[in-house]
């Protein structure tokens, strides 16, 4: 469709450039202030090093948590129908809107020392805030929409057909997941695998409210940042560039989108109805 | 060992009963949105009915209605759904796809894939193993889906429809494939096309508005149709009113001459089906018996074969072309149907 008729009135392409600025503008703008020579020893400071090591992993088993979390609820959301369905979504999607502090502070208490939870695992002898497990569960509350959503919308998409007809040929509710809807959904599911890694990576403020700002136990990239700033502008700005750096190759990434099962005619190849797959939005459609 | 069936969905106003004995292949005709997807998919169980009952060789499929709870998930029906699309699963090869009944039954990968190989020949697709269903056209595609269905290894197969989706040339292939395969084999096909019905069923059943309005072997149904859909499916004019000593009194209170086929008590109720080629077109009334004469209105035109087919109403008539331009044929034209006695059976409705 490249050379095809696109109806974007000329005024729109205009203002498009000018949102389009308005984002690279700042980037830019960070990437002038950039002390250039000193930028790999401001990298690799050990406080800096710390942090991102802190980040990476903590964004990771907060991505695992979303997956364990998000599968399930998308699939409920998506494929059933039931009296406060809204209701559930409405909640899920909550922390997409809701200040990150908030989120912190309603964590702290559910988890913390005084908290609805808290006070009977601490009796257990299990203490929650201020910990690295803070941090991934600060990560995963705001993550959690993300996977939801981008998945929900692939399933809406792909449409359960395919599903109904593997149950009538045998395959078990657990079979069908595995290798029917995943499979089918798998470009969705990558994408909101990594926007929940991305949202995790850049979390600061529940993280901050629920766990604080402990060197090497809770102070993630974007709270060093924020305290390098105060301090040194030079290693702040760095430290910027280099997350700049991890979001550019994770949207990157997951734009692409990997194809399911390697088909060389794509995922969706072979269904006539043009089948939409979620892909950053879980709202992409993929020409037929 | 037959499956039987009895189930209604209220907010479809859906109710009909069905048996089908072993071997037994019976084509489901319709209209649209006469019920006819909604019941495979309550025989295939993903869709729950109201009430009901439904077995399968001694199975029961559900049992259903107050107090009744029993319900057997679609994956323990034995019930195989082939539909207008062949939905392959776009992620794995034609031979994966095939094997995937077989796996999901519990087969190893290896023996799952030999019995998919033998159903990919039996389809005559067994080059087609190593395909994407991306690669795949379209009647390739629906021969694969048969393929998994019949792997599946189904006490009942169900077939939505299968040549809709097909172009002229891939269907009158699908058609005799079907027809090889459905032999001796038990199976429900939904279609809309009289020729399925003729070549790959036993029995017909007319779904109309939820309900069975004809049932009967295939060529009983439509040599005599009952209903007006089974009657536009086989070609053929169809009056409804009171058997009469010379023919049908219909509900207009128009009297037909026609022939009675076997016990046509005047007073029942009955039907008159006459085919319209048998219909000659007139401007102004014809006399004569036993000739049968009526004013109609002309609703449309349409091409038929190298014929063109006068519609009036629910009635058509077949002249040909320079006829109808004698004629100066057009909608809106006021006509006379005249039918001969001989060609209108009158039987009991």
């Amino acid at each position: 469709m490249r050379h095809g008729y696109t109806g974007i009135p000329r005024w729109a392409l205009g203002i498009a450039a000018v949102g389009a600025l308005f984002v690279l503008l700042p980037l830019a703008a960070m990437a002038a202030r950039v002390d250039w020579p000193h930028l790999l020893p401001l990298l690799s400071s050990e406080a800096s090093l710390t942090a991102l090591g802190l980040s990476l992993r903590t964004a990771a088993a907060s991505t695992v948590l979303c997956l364990l979390f998000g599968v399930p609820l998308a699939l409920v959301l998506a494929r059933t129908s039931f009296r406060g369905q809204r209701l559930l979504r409405s909640f899920v999607l909550l922390p997409l809107v809701l200040p990150p502090v908030v989120g912190g502070i309603a964590l702290l208490y559910t988890f913390g020392r005084q908290g609805l939870l808290g006070r009977s695992l601490e009796i257990a002898g299990v203490q929650i805030a201020f910990s690295t497990t803070a941090v991934v569960l600060a990560q995963t509350f705001v993550a959690l929409p993300f996977l939801v959503v981008s998945l929900e919308g692939a399933l809406r998409s792909a449409g359960s057909r395919y599903e109904a007809v593997a149950a009538t040929l045998g395959a078990r509710p657990g079979t069908v997941l595995r290798r029917v809807t995943l499979p089918l959904v798998l470009p969705g599911l990558a994408s909101g695998a990594v926007l929940s890694f991305a949202r995790s990576l850049g979390e600061f403020g529940a993280t901050l409210t629920f766990a604080g700002s402990l060197q090497g136990v809770t102070r993630t990239l974007p709270l060093e940042i924020y305290l390098q700033r105060e301090t040194d502008a030079d290693a702040a700005v760095a430290l910027s560039l280099l997350l700049v750096a991890v979001a550019v190759i994770v949207v990157g990434l997951s734009y692409r989108g990997p194809s399911p099962a390697g088909g060389d005619s794509g995922p969706v190849a072979g269904s006539r109805t043009g089948r939409t797959t979620g892909r950053i939005s879980g709202v992409r459609r993929e020409a037929p | 060992m037959t499956f039987s069936l009895q189930a209604a969905v209220a907010d479809r106003h859906f109710d009909v009963t069905l048996n089908l004995a072993e071997g037994e292949t019976v084509a489901v005709l319709g209209p649209n949105g006469a019920g006819k997807s909604t019941l495979l998919s309550v025989v295939a169980g993903l869709l729950r009915p109201d009430a009901g009952h439904a077995e399968l060789d001694g199975r029961l499929l559900f049992n259903l209605g107050p107090g009744r709870k029993a319900w057997t998930a679609p994956h323990r029906r034995g019930t195989a759904l082939l539909a207008q699309e062949a939905l392959l699963f776009p992620h794995l090869s034609a031979l994966e796809n095939v094997a995937f009944g077989p796996r999901s039954a519990g087969v190893p990968r290896g023996r799952a894939r030999e019995a998919a190989r033998h159903w990919l020949g039996e389809v005559d697709a067994a080059e087609l193993a190593g395909r994407r269903p991306g690669e795949l056209s379209g009647g390739q595609a629906q021969r694969v889906a048969l393929a998994r269905a019949l792997a599946a290894g189904p006490e009942l197969l169900l077939l939505d429809e299968p040549m809709a989706a097909l172009d002229v040339h891939a269907a009158p292939l699908l058609r005799r494939l079907l027809k090889r395969v459905l032999a001796g084999r038990r199976a429900i096909i939904v279609t809309h096309d009289v020729l399925d019905a003729y070549m790959l069923a036993d029995r017909v059943i007319v779904l109309e508005d939820g309900a069975v309005t004809e049932a009967g072997p295939t060529r009983d149904v439509l040599q005599r149709p009952r209903s007006r859909f089974a009657a536009g499916l086989a070609g053929l004019n169809l009056l409804a009113g009171t058997v009469t000593a010379t023919g049908l009194r219909t509900a207009a209170g128009l009297d037909l001459a026609g022939g009675h086929e076997d016990a046509a008590d005047p007073g029942q109720a009955g039907v008159a089906a006459f085919p319209p080629s048998a219909v000659s077109v007139f401007l102004d009334e014809a006399h004569g018996s036993p000739r049968n004469s009526f004013p109609v209105t002309v609703t449309d035109l349409e091409p038929h074969g190298d014929q063109i087919r006068v519609r009036a109403g629910e009635l058509s008539a077949d002249v040909t072309p320079a006829a109808s331009a004698d004629l100066g044929l057009a909608p809106g034209s006021r006509i006379y149907f005249v039918v001969k006695a001989a060609a209108v059976s009158v039987y009991p409705a």
